[in-house]
């Protein structure tokens, strides 16, 4: 019997020649995720030894620039780390600054192949580069900076075959509110996503789709490697690896077709992704008091590319604030060269330095009492972006940033020029 | 043998309602006191230890933030639930708390009833009405780090970490 891509690269990291749903894998970790928020005073634990300074990247994003001093406090010490144990690829604030599953597929630290762990759940984002990548609880992190290895209880996988081309106005994050809303969690499961349609999904998008696995409260959510994908890793680095296919005979527990060119834009509701999108006409008219594009799901170029050309003349809507947070330092020169910020600036919109910032209701963008926000980011709990009794509605960057216009929410169709 | 009064909770609860934003970065004693404090406002008061929380699907989604962790400061002696997302079970074996996938569990209990269980047969039963159900097994050697305080204790054995937190409040 075969395996899925996940149980492969789990099989050679462990050392094992088969790894099936059930098995408890203990495997080599090749590449360890440490954030700031790991040095934190009150729950840091003092690491003694490291295993191998060079399977560790290091970078600073949900407090950056720090907003107090706990978090001050946790950056320097997080340098004294880097220092004393000689990690040397640490992305301290300044020009290489950014939310590290970005950063992590930026750089191609993750490869095809690989496994990965970091101690915030969104780590799955490198699943879209071939990597079986997972977040982990911070004990585990710690395990893993001190021993090298981390432990897996396998799960069963669930297969998507991507068929067709998303229609102009839809967006991976409909993809995934429609998977999300029609078949709910996918807890103690994988998710993998294949088929002639990814193709059409840039590794941006598809790197929305992996990231969003945590909300899936998938284990693992990877690709499958393709000529996009290589060409990506080769621009970026010339350290070898091996790719993981499925195998044709691969035991999936489930296994979907969804085709591309049916979906339209969705928003999820408040609270929850679960079995909770509607399409966007069912939510229109509510209106916003904050509009919101960034995080490690939806921070990316193209992100800020399409919310520019949605605002392009024309103006954030009185009483609404719009805050855009690019997922890294580098996209935001991107955006600065390609003039996005400019449009988006004019149009009445804040655009920050990079970091999670908004997203977990860290700073820059906290919500009030009784406020309600529509959000490109990852995560709709009650209480994620600031006070519980906000109600925090998903959707595209493109409807996002219609919605900052109209200030309420609407499709993004409604914002194409004649 | 586990028994206790237990705490009935629905689907989809998520790491965000057990450490809510606020106190992500704050000692685990001040974590604790805000467990559920946006659905259930006053619970902290009312839990004792030795309780038992039931849970629907998918219990713990979300984040790493360590709501197994609270949930052992509290006091409660077990979680059983109908699903558990996987990270949520990853900190409850890393921070030695007994959580269990009993499915069924929701339905076979209302709040307040006994609940017995047993790891040694895998077995949870409702005191009250009898009913009595299977749980999945926890692998050995995941089990052996839930009921012995997690992997800190480990690591700190091995010389890896140092004994107590850098830090104390
Ligand atoms: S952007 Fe949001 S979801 Fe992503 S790592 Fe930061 S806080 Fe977590």
């Amino acid at each position: 019997m075969g395996m899925t891509i996940v149980e492969k690269i789990l099989a050679r990291a462990s050392g094992q020649a088969k790894i099936a749903p059930g098995d408890l894998a203990v495997v080599a970790v090749d590449t360890v995720l440490m954030l700031d928020t790991n040095f934190m005073p009150d729950i840091r634990r003092e690491i003694l030894k490291v295993h191998d300074a060079e399977k560790i990247v290091m970078v600073f994003d949900h407090f950056v620039p720090p907003p107090d001093r706990a978090s001050a406090d946790a950056q320097a010490t997080g340098r004294a780390f880097a220092k004393q144990f000689g990690v040397a690829r640490l992305h301290d604030i300044g020009r290489d600054q950014g939310i590290s599953h970005v950063i992590a597929s930026e750089r191609a630290y993750a490869l095809p192949g690989t496994t990965l762990v970091c101690s915030d759940s969104h780590a799955c984002a490198a699943g879209a580069l071939n990597c079986a990548a997972r977040g982990v609880g911070y004990p585990d992190l710690v395990y893993a900076v001190t021993t090298g290895k981390a432990w897996f209880k396998v799960g069963e996988t669930v297969r998507y075959d991507l068929t067709g081309k998303l229609q102009p106005g839809v967006f991976a994050k409909d993809l995934f509110l429609h998977i999300s809303g029609t078949y709910g969690d996918h807890a103690n499961q994988n998710v993998e996503f294949g088929g002639g349609g990814m193709a059409s999904l840039s590794i941006d998008a598809r790197r929305t789709m992996t990231t969003m696995g945590a909300e899936l409260s998938a284990e693992f959510a990877t690709f499958e490697a393709d000529d996009i994908l290589i060409d990506y890793i080769r621009a970026r680095t010339s350290a070898p690896f091996e790719a993981q296919a499925p195998d044709a005979d691969a035991i999936y527990v489930a296994r979907r077709t969804i085709d591309l060119s049916a979906l339209e834009p969705l928003v999820a509701r408040p609270d929850s992704v679960i079995k909770n999108s509607v399409p966007v006409s069912q939510a229109a008219g509510v209106a916003i008091n904050q509009a919101f594009i960034g995080s490690c799901a939806n921070g990316t170029i193209e992100d800020i590319a399409e919310a520019a050309r949605i605002v392009k003349g024309r103006k954030v809507a009185n009483g609404v604030r719009f805050i855009i947070t690019p997922a890294s330092q580098a996209i935001y020169r991107q955006a600065l060269e390609a003039g996005y910020v400019q449009i988006l600036m004019d149009a009445g919109a804040v655009v920050t330095a990079a970091t999670c910032g908004a997203c977990f209701g860290g700073h820059m963008g906290v919500l009030g009492p009784n406020e309600t926000c529509i959000t490109s980011s990852t995560r709709n709990f009650k209480g994620r972006m600031g006070d519980p009794t906000a109600r925090i509605y998903m959707g595209s960057s493109a409807t996002v940033a219609a919605s900052a216009i109209a200030g309420t929410i609407v499709h993004p169709g409604n914002m194409v020029r004649a | 043998m586990i028994s206790g009064r237990t705490w009935c909770f629905g689907d989809n609860i998520n790491s965000d309602l057990m450490v809510p934003g606020p106190v992500v970065y704050a000692t685990p004693a001040e974590q604790a006191r805000a467990v559920f404090s946006a659905n259930r406002p006053g619970w902290v008061d009312e839990v004792k230890p030795g309780d038992i929380i039931v849970g629907g699907q998918n219990f713990g989604m979300g984040s790493s933030r360590p709501g197994a962790r609270s949930l052992r400061t509290l006091g409660v002696a077990c979680l059983l639930a109908e699903s558990l997302n996987g990270l949520f079970f990853r900190n409850a074996v890393n921070f030695g708390f007994l959580a269990l996938r009993c499915p069924g569990v929701s339905t076979a209990f209302t709040e307040g009833q006994t609940a017995e269980v047993s790891v040694a047969e895998w077995r949870v039963r409702n005191v009250q009405t009898g009913a009595t159900l299977a749980c999945e097994p926890v692998p050995p050697a995941l089990l052996k780090l839930m009921l012995e305080g997690g992997i800190f204790p480990s690591l700190e054995r091995d010389g890896l970490i140092a004994p107590k937190a850098t830090k104390a409040k």
